[in-house]
């Protein structure tokens, strides 16, 4: 064979091989890409769900997805949104690691217009920056570090879910109204990780500004069995008050074996998940407490979701399945208010200030510079047992904070108190 | 003083830490199954005195629900897992793993994601002050209970026959065999026993932590971590162990908190560098 058809031959290979490669990609462009939009646009409007469902928050995420599920549901029997079905992709987060993987797969192999959920702050951080990456909406219904709305903001990230500050203020204005602070001693137990150091920063920086005096904070490892090593603490310390900084399981855990020991001083805390505090029962609680939602508060619309959920789950909603059921109603009235699912769009519809109806007496809308949902909480006080009804009766509604009267803003960190700054869309 | 009292504390603590790892190192010695559903048991122990607790009350509860946690155990050892003795370790290994996630999600299933409310019972509320030390009622009761169940077993183990054939069966089975003893119902009983401990450390966890789903999962290492520093196949060296890992856990509460959970595994770093069979661990052919 001469040199000239060796070339000849290289050639028409090379030549075919690119032949090959430009088929391929069209065929892979016809295959995933245009029917893809075609189907985005005349099929189901899919919704990416990602919380955790095993592990020691997996219980408070599980009402979530149930929460969120109803409100697919509900969407569905109304007959879709835009005259399209609704559809929910739901995955398990286990770990921030863990959740990225599924954040991505959400978003690329089911095509998903935003994802909703999660509960760990540390995951929610994660998914937040998968969210901003793929410029798609994140609709955070669990996450409570204030970092998140703070020098973690992102453009795509929206917090349904309270801040620590909100948790912390919405507890400390009640308590500041009964001269409960100022000279009072604090011990404080703090789940060592992200949500927990976060909390400790703002609840302590609260309980100071205001005459507080703490007298110690053990970071306490997640997932701890036993609790009397650092009751025995407590006692030698004789505080006024114990302040909880700890979340799910480890809640539990440690009420019961307060009670165990029965120490005098007061429980206090910078969040309150009503789950944990069900399986810890009505013997082994006491004292006020904060709430996001509870579900004995008395508003019509409220009630009606109460309803509705015990209907499908045989059991009364938890604050968690109010908020990812809240996540899916807020995006779904977005689309249909922006008319397309267009993420861009979507963000700047809830940035003009679009109001929800958040079952609670005053509506809501997100801050326009932090991407926080405005909105009332709750204190709420231990119920007497001879007056619960069932196993979930288990608070008395004391007053809504903000008050009627009073702005939303009032238990939000200041702009001083909350390094966000959102870049341009 | 204060710290004194945090070991006091700790030992406590890790009575309980025995019954649960006593099971667990009964089985291995005896099978050859490394048991990694132990915690399994000891979850569904906690979810059966649950049902139990609300019909017959909490002593009820503590007498049948190991019962009922050993005749599951039986059932499982008679269907599947003897087939797994003497054939590789990593068959026995997968089985248990998958039994554990299987059992976890069927408590999921039956009994829901939430953690279930149980109460302290009536008659052990309370706590004994000893001047600066403070004990619960409840706990000083878990520690009796601890200390019958590790008696119960001393004897068993060293005072009867069927002990012996036990204690002849870790050392040398095939001597046992050829002695004309079938080693294969003593197998049975030894994973009922085990398992069934493992339930009684269930209950007894019950009003102190909750009942939930994942607390197999959780406790799961910890127990092994406490056979490892023991050694394989000692009984009196789980005993120790366990006490010695609940003294240093409370120790560190003491002094540095974030590492209370981590303080176990340090400790079992250590005494494996110096001792790699761990504290009284012993040679055996079989093991090695």
């Amino acid at each position: 064979m001469s040199k000239k058809t060796e070339r000849t031959v290289a050639q028409g290979r090379r030549k075919l091989i690119k032949q090959t490669a430009t088929l391929t990609v069209a065929a892979a462009a016809a295959q995933f890409g245009f029917p893809a939009i075609l189907r985005a646009q005349s099929d189901t409007i899919r919704i990416g769900h990602i919380t955790p469902r095993t592990g020691f928050l997996g219980q408070v995420g599980e009402y979530g997805y149930k929460g969120a599920m109803l409100a697919v549901e509900e969407a569905n029997a109304a007959g879709g949104v835009l005259g399209r079905k609704v559809e929910m992709i739901a995955e398990d987060s286990v770990n921030p690691a863990t959740a990225v993987t599924k954040a991505n797969k959400l978003v690329e192999r089911d095509q998903v217009i935003c994802l909703i959920g999660e509960v760990s702050s540390a995951s929610g951080l994660a998914i937040g920056e998968q969210a901003q990456r793929y410029k798609i909406p994140f609709f955070n219904t669990g996450c409570n570090s204030d970092a998140l709305r703070g020098a973690n903001c992102k453009r795509y990230m929206f917090h349904i879910e309270g801040s620590n500050t909100m948790y912390t203020k919405t507890i400390g204005t009640w308590q500041l109204q009964k001269n409960l602070i100022r000279g009072a001693r604090w011990y404080f137990l703090t789940a060592d990780y992200a949500f927990g150091h976060d909390l400790y920063k703002v609840s302590s920086r609260f309980l100071e500004q205001n005459g507080g005096i703490i007298l110690n904070n053990d970071f306490v490892p997640t997932n701890t069995a036993d609790y009397s090593a650092y009751i025995l603490k407590i006692r030698q310390l004789k505080p006024d008050f114990v302040y909880l900084n700890l979340a799910g399981v480890d809640q539990t855990t440690f009420l019961k074996q307060y009670k165990e020991y029965g120490l005098p001083y007061q429980l206090a805390g910078g969040v309150m998940d009503t789950a944990p505090f069900w399986a810890t029962g009505l013997d082994a609680l006491s004292g006020h407490w904060q709430s996001l939602w509870y579900h004995g508060l008395n508003i019509p619309s409220s009630r009606g979701f109460t309803e509705r959920f015990v209907k499908k789950y045989g059991q009364p909603p938890e604050n968690q399945a109010w908020g990812d059921y809240m996540g899916v109603r807020i995006v779904l009235q977005t689309v249909a208010e922006t008319k397309g699912t267009e993420a861009s769009r979507i963000v700047q519809h809830l940035e003009k200030g679009a109001e929800f109806d958040l079952l609670k007496a005053r509506k809501g809308k997100f801050r326009d510079w932090d991407h926080q949902l405005l909105q009332e909480m709750y204190v709420v006080n231990v119920k007497d047992k001879s007056k619960s009804k069932d196993q979930w009766d288990i608070f008395d509604i004391v007053e809504t904070v903000p008050g009627p009267k009073e702005s939303l803003e009032l238990i939000q960190p200041t702009q001083q108190e909350n390094p966000c700054s959102l870049p341009a869309a | 003083m204060l710290l004194l009292e945090q070991i006091a504390n700790g030992l406590l603590v890790g009575s309980y830490y025995i019954v649960l790892s006593l099971g667990l190192s009964l089985i291995f010695s005896l099978g050859g199954v490394v048991n990694l559903a132990h915690g399994a048991f000891y979850a569904v122990g906690a979810y059966l005195a649950y049902e139990i607790e609300r019909r017959l009350g909490f002593f009820g509860a503590m007498g049948l629900s190991p019962v009922g946690v050993a005749l599951i155990g039986i059932l499982i050892e008679r269907l599947a897992l003897q087939r797994l003795y003497n054939k590789d370790p990593m068959l026995g290994l997968l089985f248990t793993f998958g039994l554990a996630l299987t059992a976890e999600q069927s408590l999921r299933m039956i009994w829901g994601t939430t953690g279930l409310p149980f109460s302290l019972p009536e008659q052990l509320r309370g706590q004994l002050i000893l001047g600066d030390f403070i004990y619960s009622y409840y706990r000083l009761f878990v520690l009796a209970v601890a200390m019958s169940a590790v008696t119960g077993c001393w004897l068993l183990l060293n005072k009867t026959a069927f002990g012996m054939v036990v204690r002849a069966g870790v050392r040398d089975p095939e001597m046992v065999r050829a002695l004309g003893i079938s080693l294969r119902p003593i197998l049975t009983a030894v994973f009922a026993l085990g398992v069934a401990l493992a339930g009684l450390a269930g209950v007894l966890s019950a009003p102190l932590a909750g009942v939930q789903p994942a607390m197999g999962t959780e406790i799961l290492t910890a127990t092994f971590v406490v056979v490892v520093i023991g050694g394989l196949g000692s009984f009196w060296g789980v005993v120790i162990s366990g006490l010695l890992v609940g003294a240093v856990r409370g120790i560190t509460v003491y002094y540095y908190p974030p590492a209370a959970e981590a303080s176990m595994y340090l400790l079992m770093v250590l005494i494996l560098l110096f001792r790699p069979r761990g504290l009284m661990g012993e040679k055996f052919e079989k093991f090695e």
